[in-house]
């Protein structure tokens, strides 16, 4: 198979997150990967998205974008999500399992455990006031 | 998404369907709480039999209504969930607290049993 590209840029609404997962559901098509490998990739992809729509943009719409980026090269698949909003203080308290900063919105702070649990690779990399990216690579196939 | 709720033996059966990420959940706690107050349920069941979707917010939603049901001193219950979903279940470590269960007959079987505790 070929390698690909596609970039997506997104409002950032809540309910544009199932977009992005369809979009890159469709984008794996090609490679044959498993239910399990697109539900893992879905998964990982809509926590991100999600955080960059509620922490990032901290709910604000108006002009805030977030933008998906997937490549394929040689079956190993990157992710790229990234926001220009507030940005993340403490990286590393933002990894911490079930830490979370919007407990009344019912967030369980699991959004980078799944992330990590689901990825082969996650890094994150963020400026506060100058937004987030997040990058995330698995390996397509790997199961087969 | 849709949800539709129904009262079995004195437990709040909330049969979700559709996708749980953070735009669904918003609207279907709402509806599962606003039943549950109007209710004398003390125990809450989730049927996800539904579910075609689910990310960390379900888990929110799960850890919140869990959190109602005790308030009364009842039980969360979670029935028919797909393999991924068991998944995400597993890695939250809520399986220390919340049962785990086939099907709705079976969760309602074991809540029944602790109706009187």
């Amino acid at each position: 198979m070929n390698d690909n590209f596609i970039k997506l840029e997104i409002e950032a609404k809540s309910e544009n997150v199932s977009l992005a997962r369809v979009v890159a559901a469709g984008f794996l098509t090609p490679w044959d990967a498993t239910v399990g490998e697109v539900t893992d990739i879905k998964t990982a992809i809509s926590e991100a998205v999600t955080n960059a729509i509620i922490h990032g943009y901290a709910g604000a719409a108006d002009s805030s974008i977030v933008t998906m980026e997937l490549s394929v090269k040689e079956n190993i698949l990157s992710i790229k999500i990234s926001d220009k909003g507030v940005g993340i203080e403490d990286i590393e308290s933002a990894k911490e399992p079930l830490f979370t900063t919007k407990p009344e919105m019912e967030r369980s702070g699991l959004g980078f455990t799944v992330m990590e649990s689901f990825m082969d690779d996650v890094k994150i990399e963020s400026n506060p006031g100058a937004g987030t990216t997040v990058t995330m690579t698995r390996k397509l196939g790997a199961f087969k | 998404m849709g949800l539709q709720i129904d009262i079995q033996n004195r437990v709040l059966v909330a049969n979700l369907s559709g996708e749980m990420d953070h735009h669904q959940t918003e609207r279907m706690r709402a509806q599962i709480d606003a039943a549950f107050e109007k209710s004398s349920c003390r125990h809450i069941l989730l049927n996800m039999a539904e579910i075609t979707f689910m990310d960390s917010s379900g888990i929110g939603l799960i850890i919140g209504r869990y959190k109602n049901a005790e308030k009364r001193g009842g039980k969360l219950a979670l029935a028919e969930m797909s393999d991924p979903i068991a998944r995400l279940f597993e890695i939250s470590g809520l399986a220390k607290i919340v049962l785990k269960t086939v099907t709705v007959t079976d969760a309602l079987l074991v809540l029944g049993g602790t109706q009187n505790e």
